[in-house]
């Protein structure tokens, strides 16, 4: 981002005349802007009649709705039961991946037998899974949880994967010269290197968790805001399922954010996060 | 035997044994939620090939590339506008965030509230899902390129068209094809989800009511069909994704 804009305040002198706003903070200012903008333009087709107004209600009301339940304990309730789903098969998911994962990076037998397996069950649509766990687990927090845990699993495991064997040979190598014990070579050498892989599987697996707690929750009815979301869209409370679907848009916002920090905090010496840093 | 030949070996035998043993573990199986592998497979059989390719697997499939197309269609040329044009980009990102954000099956009240429950409401939601990869790939790949092959051609008046054509999309593409294989698998997801939630057709809905009436074989055979099908949309895409992307391989390869 910095090449760009100085390269672009370098090409264009006029702006040098302009007080001297921090890039931040006009960056900021943008994008409320562009935010605002949106709304407008929604708020204002329905105001128009463009949009219908029983279907697509003003923005502006769908809002107040939102903040009418921020209110009350109904919504908390249904944030709470997602975010308990989310947080569980999260948890889950990434303890059996990241074993496996390590199991199988450092065995180069392990991986050959495991490599076909995978690389057919993982493109196995985890919603295909539905029916059978309603079957066997019921319609429950059980089902949403293996759900959310099998199809979280994957990108931590294949990223660990990756990262296990993607260590550098000649940082592996010297170690081995330098004759550090294997269970030294795994902690200090292999696993940070692997670390940053792994980091990219977690925040994928965390918005695949909450994809997948949310899908649970829509078509078997397992408490949440998903079933809450398909209660108001039947009800033909439409305000309601709009406010609802901004809460969890705003959710998985919120974790995407808490896993960047983490991400920032724990990778600082990698210089993918360094570039990054100078970037912004 | 050399340790490649062996780990080979080990690789193809793998699968094998794990077929063979679901066969030999469910063989006399009495538990109706796991009928025998043999059962499941007949019953496929009868299902699939290809009984039920016309009323159900056809119009599943149509509309998951009709999503799916449209997202390219859009995501590309939308992202590249985004990518090439900063001040676009700061304007856009908060709502952008906010729209990824949401978990794609929420957006489903809202498409049958909107648009009903027949076929655009499905490939309305494959579209808004299947968007955001290639949308935020291509974003990245625009804004990846290599100030110095841009330079270069700005340097030579190469015309704007061109430079779009010949440095900045083909500079992004290892990054948009990344992001239209994400788009991929996300479009069959949903293709299922949204059969499952409305429709009266469909592989997603046929496995639905299989569970509904007991019919477990059947059940098992709509998942093992899905399981085919990822598999397949996979497979096709990497062959495409190869053949489209050779150069890069290629200049990959030298260089390292």
């Amino acid at each position: 981002m910095t090449r760009t804009s100085t390269l672009s305040t370098s090409a264009s002198p006029g702006t040098r005349r302009r007080l001297p706003l921090s890039p931040k903070f006009t960056d900021a200012l943008l994008g409320a802007a562009g935010l605002v903008a949106v709304m407008a333009v929604l708020e204002l087709s329905t105001i128009a009649g463009l949009l219908p107004e029983k279907t697509f209600p003003r923005v502006s009301s769908d809002l107040r709705q939102l903040a009418e339940l921020a209110g009350g304990a109904e919504l908390w309730t249904s944030v709470g039961h997602t975010l308990q789903g989310w947080a569980i098969s999260f948890g889950l998911a990434v303890l059996i991946a990241v074993v496996l994962g390590m199991a199988i990076g450092s065995s180069t037998v392990l991986h050959a037998a495991t490599t076909a397996v995978i690389e057919f069950l993982r493109p196995i649509p985890s919603v295909a899974l539905i029916p059978l766990v309603v079957l066997v687990l019921g319609t429950g927090l059980q089902s949403k949880i293996f759900l959310a845990t099998f199809a979280a699993a994957w990108p931590v495991l294949i990223a660990t994967i990756y990262g296990m064997k993607d260590v550098e040979p000649v940082a592996l190598e010297t170690a081995r010269s330098f004759r550090a014990r294997p269970h030294d070579r795994l902690l200090s050498v292999v696993l940070p290197s692997a670390v940053p892989y792994i980091a990219t599987g977690l925040r994928v697996a965390s918005t695949t968790a909450l994809i997948l707690c949310v899908t649970a929750e829509l078509v078997i009815g397992a408490p949440g805001l998903g079933q809450s979301i398909t209660v108001a869209q039947a009800g033909g409370q439409y305000q309601l399922m709009y406010a609802l679907i901004i809460a969890t848009g705003l959710l998985g916002v919120l974790l995407n954010l808490v896993f960047v920090a983490i991400e920032k905090r724990l990778l600082r010496w990698h210089p993918s996060q360094r570039a990054q840093e100078v970037v912004q | 035997m050399n340790r490649r030949t062996v780990l080979l070996g080990i690789q193809i035998a793998a699968p094998v044994l794990v077929l063979l043993g679901w066969g030999l573990w469910s063989a006399g199986s009495a538990n109706i939620f796991y009928p025998p592998l043999t059962k499941i497979l007949s019953v496929f059989r009868e299902t699939w090939l290809f009984d039920r390719v016309g009323s159900d697997v056809v119009p599943s499939l149509v509309n998951m590339f009709s999503g799916f197309a449209l997202s390219i269609l859009i995501g590309v040329p939308l992202g590249v506008l985004i990518g090439l044009v900063r001040k676009l980009r700061t304007a856009l990102a908060p709502v952008i965030e906010f729209v990824r954000a949401i978990p794609p099956p929420a957006l489903i009240p809202f498409g049958i509230v909107v648009l009903g429950v027949g076929t655009s409401m499905k490939v309305f939601i494959i579209l808004m899902v299947a968007l955001f990869p290639v949308l935020m790939h291509t974003i990245d790949g625009v804004r990846g390129v290599e100030p110095g092959l841009l330079d270069s051609a700005r340097a030579y008046r190469v015309s704007r068209r061109d430079q779009l054509l010949h440095v900045v999309l083909p500079a992004a593409a290892p990054q948009i094809f990344a992001g239209v294989r994400v788009a991929l698998s996300l479009s069959l997801i949903l293709m299922v989800i949204s059969e499952m939630v409305a429709s009266t057709r469909g592989i997603g809905y046929f496995i639905l009511e299989a569970q509904r009436t007991f019919a477990i074989p059947e059940m098992w055979s709509g998942m093992v069909l899905l399981g085919i099908l990822g598999y397949l949309f996979n497979l096709a895409f990497a062959a495409i994704e190869r053949r489209a992307l050779r150069w890069h391989h290629g200049a990959r390869k030298g260089a390292s």
